[in-house]
């Protein structure tokens, strides 16, 4: 199984809804029984991001307003740090991503890690997407031309 | 002059306590739930975030919950709530070119890659209100395409159509833009400082500037080259990662007007653009956005300035809705010392007209003294 990036990785769980996360992660800490404990060593806080826009979408940068932003920091018991950031304001959301940071640092986890929590929440995105691309695609206008008859 | 007025807390508790009953309406039946405005009056929601600046929809639809429906009293709420969060990260700008997208089209080219995608939209219904709805009738399902695997890409048009350089482009100078929520707007204004008041500017306001630039307050002949709407994802920098991260994502909305030409002795003839970028589906604020841009760009393009949505300043300082309703409802304030002042001054002002009144009425009478009676 092909490992994921950490980049790759805290965006799959960034777009994941927190729920989904939440059920996955329950059976992943029964399988690896010694999974290990955690403290939040920053937050969960909540603040903003600004958000910037292009002029005409890829000119000069503008900013176009903020958003609200989460990010946690935990620590293992065995010092390990994991970070987690996420769109809005679910501290638990950015404290799963966070420990995923972290658990992933462990060679011994990182395959129950990717089956049991990564592979199958990336399924669940790029269902959701196709999903919402097939949506958009009824809309689509197929044009036709009115031949003029002699 | 503001003086210190005490008194009416009992008639101000009564009176919030009154509001909260009227916003929960009638006990006998459920009570509106946040959730429930977000998933379904969503648009009230897009306008709220986009005019509070603050993209958070649970947010916005508490808002619009706690403000019985009064849009720039929610928009009020949300950009007060902003005011406590510290601000954790600054984005990388926001590539609306890979936009998951739910609404794409162009009124200028008919066939372009990816194609015209309606989304869910108001457009073509007949505007005639429907009973159904006042029934309780059953919703069918949106309808999707199966064979469909995967989004087809949809390149920017305007990026994409442009071999023989007919339309203006836009191309990143690599300048730091201004941020007026830090540095308070200082005129006159650069395009970057611009869009990001009239990003967060009131859709009506915006809405009817736009409309004068079409109705001949500022001519500028636009199209509209492509209007898109969809997720985008949103990718921060942070200390701890080396490389950008992706935080999730956003609804935008995203407008590319095409106006008639500019050029110079240097520069061929060539269409200008208006640009116009909010959160949510917020098409015709885009729209207003878009137009209200170019107009703005009059000076740099060296044409008359003869409408008012080509005045940067007039426009730019009235747009904001939060500001607006504030000063116009501070007239509310007890202004009872102030008007006691204009009373006097009033007062002193007629007894020195009739005064003035006599004395002229006496050098007249003695000037030419008429009987009053024959």
């Amino acid at each position: 199984m092909s490992r994921t990036s950490r980049g790759a990785r805290q965006r799959l769980l960034a777009l994941s809804s927190r729920q989904h996360i939440e059920a996955r992660w329950g059976a992943l800490g029964a399988l690896l029984g010694d999974f290990p404990a955690h403290r939040c060593v920053r937050g969960p806080e909540t603040g903003m991001a600004m958000l910037k826009g292009r002029t005409g979408g890829t000119g000069n940068a503008f900013h176009l307003g903020e958003m609200t932003l989460t990010r946690a920091s935990v620590a293992l018991d065995d010092g390990t740090v994991g970070h987690g950031w996420v769109r809005g304001r679910d501290h638990r959301h950015a404290e799963l991503i966070a420990l995923a940071d972290a658990v992933a640092q462990h060679a011994e986890w990182q395959e129950a890690l990717e089956a049991q929590l990564l592979a199958p929440l990336a399924e669940e995105l790029a269902e959701r997407q196709r999903r919402d691309a097939a949506t958009a695609a009824a809309t689509r206008v197929d044009f036709f031309t009115l031949v003029r008859g002699e | 002059m503001y003086v210190a007025v005490k008194g009416g807390e009992q008639a101000i508790a009564s009176a919030h306590r009154w509001l909260a009953d009227r916003r929960r309406g009638d006990r006998d039946r459920p009570e509106l739930e946040v959730d429930q405005i977000g998933d379904q009056l969503r648009l009230a929601v897009d306008r709220v975030m986009s005019e509070a600046s603050l993209y958070d929809p649970e947010l916005a639809a508490l808002a619009f919950k706690q403000a019985s429906g009064d849009l720039t009293e929610a928009v009020f709420l949300l950009r007060a709530y902003r005011t406590t969060l510290p601000r954790l990260a600054v984005s990388e700008p926001l590539d609306t070119a890979s936009m998951r997208i739910e609404r794409r089209i162009s009124a200028t080219y008919k066939d372009i890659p990816g194609g015209q995608i309606l989304g869910p939209t108001y457009d073509y219904t007949h505007r005639l209100l429907d009973f159904l709805q006042l029934a309780g009738a059953e919703v069918p399902p949106a309808e999707t395409r199966d064979d469909v695997t995967d989004a087809e890409p949809c390149p920017q048009i305007l990026e994409l159509l442009n071999d023989e350089g007919l339309v203006e482009q836009e191309i990143d100078d690599g300048s730091e833009p201004t941020d007026i929520t830090r540095d308070p707007p200082d005129y006159p204004m650069d395009r970057a400082a611009r869009l990001q008041m009239l990003a967060r500017g009131d859709e009506g306001y915006l809405l009817a500037l736009g409309y004068s630039t079409q109705r001949g307050y500022g001519r500028n002949h636009p199209f509209a080259g492509e209007i898109r709407l969809g997720q985008v994802e949103v990718e921060i920098h942070v200390d701890e990662w080396d490389e950008t991260i992706c935080v999730g994502e956003i609804a935008l909305s995203e407008c590319q007007m095409i106006n008639q030409f500019g050029g110079s002795r240097e520069a061929a003839p060539q269409f200008t653009r208006g640009y116009g970028l909010a959160f949510g589906h917020n098409e015709r604020k885009t729209m207003a956005m878009a137009l209200v841009d170019r107009a703005l760009r009059a000076e740099e393009l060296d044409e008359p300035i003869i409408g008012p949505a080509q005045q940067a300043e007039f426009v730019l300082a009235h747009a904001d809705s939060v500001d607006a309703a504030g000063f116009v409802s501070h007239l509310k304030l007890p202004h009872y010392v102030d008007f006691q002042s204009e009373l006097d001054l009033l007062r002193r002002l007629r007894r020195e007209h009739a005064a003035r009144q006599a004395e002229l009425d006496s050098a007249r009478d003695t000037a030419s003294p008429q009987p009053k009676e024959r």
